[in-house]
């Protein structure tokens, strides 16, 4: 089979395929609405509430992203710190792993107490804590395994430790910094609808979500979550994209 | 007080390093000294202490006690007029084969173009075989061919010394005797000064004009051959009488630096002679 036709044609058939199960099971089981939509019932919701969509989309798509660079760039600065200082990466250890053990559930309120008001600063706030942590691992795991003959390779025609950096370490680290990322895309979309949802504002698609649950409006619930999914996708195949640019070299070429 | 007649010089090089259970002294009061253009390879047992030395001579390191002379100049820190190739090639795997040639050109201040740099890069990938193969990636190379392709990088900006550390080590046999033509190849078309490490003592009488074995750790130089092997050589003159006796005089020497023999019994043979133990 074709290549690029494969790989648009298996996720369509695939999703096409779960679309029709759930729809048979709906009705088969002749559930209502309020406990199990169908496909067929999102359809209306999204004809009706489509400028709404449009609007909560962006807001919740522009912070995720905010969030998730400020990540990349904090998450790499520390793992470069943790990365090149034996001495940082033991002591800073222990705190990123507590700190990502929190639920950032519970670390919403809170925020949201602090700053009162900063809407989109603290929905960016937990998007970038929530997200911060894989990158940061990632980049001071690439680094600091970085094997002793790179450095020395250049180090002995004497290079200094920023271009050993620039021309070896960064470049070298990409495919692992892209993995954190695809991670870290994801997350960070849990966490802009966890402060969306936990602490409403009137903005977002969490705030989407919410007006369903306080109208009795399931199928928007339902819609809501596929509208979340759609934008994960986008976003996920965005770093891909990125990814093949970048460090397309780490990709192994079959055969 | 420089000696410009030796291109590396140590002298009464002691080093140790430190570890939880105290100082591991690995290096204790080395002299070696290998004149201009000559190739030099240092054999011993396993852990003397022989990467030890490369480290020391590119700069990488400074001993305890002790001096390196490289061209009449104190080693204090690395220097561009040093070439370095490991038993792992290190090639950048997102860089073509020519990029990565042509790494240590971003780094070293050369009167070569870009374009002289470019074209010297493609003649020596004709020199070691690897013609046709400057746009690939490292990914597409055998092991054999990714060595080939380091040994290129070591020496695309002209340096005096040529530092291989067990280059050969992790090759199959047939490729690596391939690769001891290469070398003898790539010292034909421009000399250099060559210290080489390695294990294997027909690759270190093959390529050298003088065999350092050191002792055990902490090592000194316990003994130096002279290969006085007319060249041009080829494989088959390891196995003549002439080889095949410092060949034993070698492995005698292994085994002494292993505390296996001692001095004393050593393999009756005629070359003896020609050797000089150092003091």
């Amino acid at each position: 089979m074709n290549d690029t036709l494969r790989k648009i044609l298996a996720p369509t058939l695939f999703i096409v395929g779960i679309l029709a199960v759930w729809e048979w099971a709906v009705w088969y089981h002749q559930l209502p609405d309020y406990r199990m939509a169908s496909p067929s019932d999102l359809i209306p919701r999204y004809i009706r509430f489509w400028d709404l969509f449009l609007i909560k989309s962006w807001e919740t798509l522009w912070r995720t992203v905010a969030g998730l660079s400020l990540a990349v760039v904090f998450g790499t600065l520390v793992g470069m710190i943790m990365g090149f200082s034996r001495f940082a990466r033991e002591g800073l250890y222990p705190i990123l792993v507590g700190f990502n053990a929190i639920p950032k559930a519970t670390v919403v309120p809170i925020v949201a107490l602090m700053f009162v008001g900063q809407h989109d600063f603290n929905t960016i706030l937990i998007a970038f804590i929530i997200s911060f942590f894989p990158i940061a691992v990632s980049v001071s795991i690439g680094l600091s395994t970085l094997e002793p003959e790179y450095r020395d390779i250049l180090r002995s025609l004497g290079a200094s430790n920023v271009t050993i950096f620039w021309k070896i370490a960064l470049p070298k680290t990409l495919p692992e910094f892209f993995g954190a990322l695809k991670v870290a895309v994801t997350l960070a979309f849990i966490g802009t609808n966890l402060m969306e949802i936990v602490s409403p504002h009137g903005r977002g698609l969490g705030d989407l979500f919410d007006s369903g649950r306080i109208n009795a409006d399931y199928p928007l619930m339902f819609a809501v979550l596929f509208a979340l999914a759609a934008l994960g996708i986008l976003l996920f195949y965005f770093v891909v994209f990125l990814e093949r640019i970048f460090a397309g070299w780490a990709e192994r070429s079959p055969g | 007080m420089t000696n410009s007649s030796y291109m590396i010089e140590l002298r009464d090089v002691t080093h140790a390093y430190k570890t939880k259970a105290g100082p591991l002294p690995v290096l204790d009061r080395l002299d070696m000294a290998v004149p201009e253009n000559s190739f030099c390879a240092v054999v011993g047992p396993s852990g003397c202490g022989k990467s030890t030395l490369t480290r020391l001579v590119s700069g990488l390191m400074r001993p305890n006690t002790g001096e390196v002379w490289l061209h009449g100049k104190k080693v204090t820190s690395p220097r561009p007029t040093v070439g370095m190739a490991f038993q792992n090639p290190v090639l950048l795997e997102w860089r073509t084969i020519l990029q990565n040639i042509l790494l240590p050109m971003e780094i070293v201040k050369s009167p070569m173009s870009k374009a002289q740099a470019t074209e010297r890069a493609h003649h020596l990938l004709d020199l070691v075989g690897l013609t046709g193969f400057a746009e690939k990636r490292p990914s597409e190379l055998s092991g054999g061919m990714r060595q080939r392709a380091s040994l290129c990088r070591s020496i695309i900006h002209k340096p005096d010394v040529l530092i291989l550390d067990e280059p050969f080590g992790a090759l199959d046999a047939f490729t690596r005797e391939d690769l001891w033509c290469t070398m003898h190849d790539l010292r034909r078309e421009e000399p250099f000064t060559c210290l080489l490490i390695t294990h294997d003592l027909r690759e270190s009488v093959f390529l050298a004009d003088q065999v350092v074995v050191m002792s055990g750790r902490p090592a000194h130089a316990q003994f130096v051959l002279d290969v006085d092997l007319p060249g041009p050589r080829t494989l088959d003159d390891l196995y003549g009488p002439r080889a095949v006796s410092m060949l034993a005089t070698l492995r005698h020497q292994i085994q002494v630096a292993q505390g296996r023999a001692t001095e004393g019994d050593a393999p009756a043979d005629d070359h003896t002679e020609r050797t000089r133990a150092q003091a």
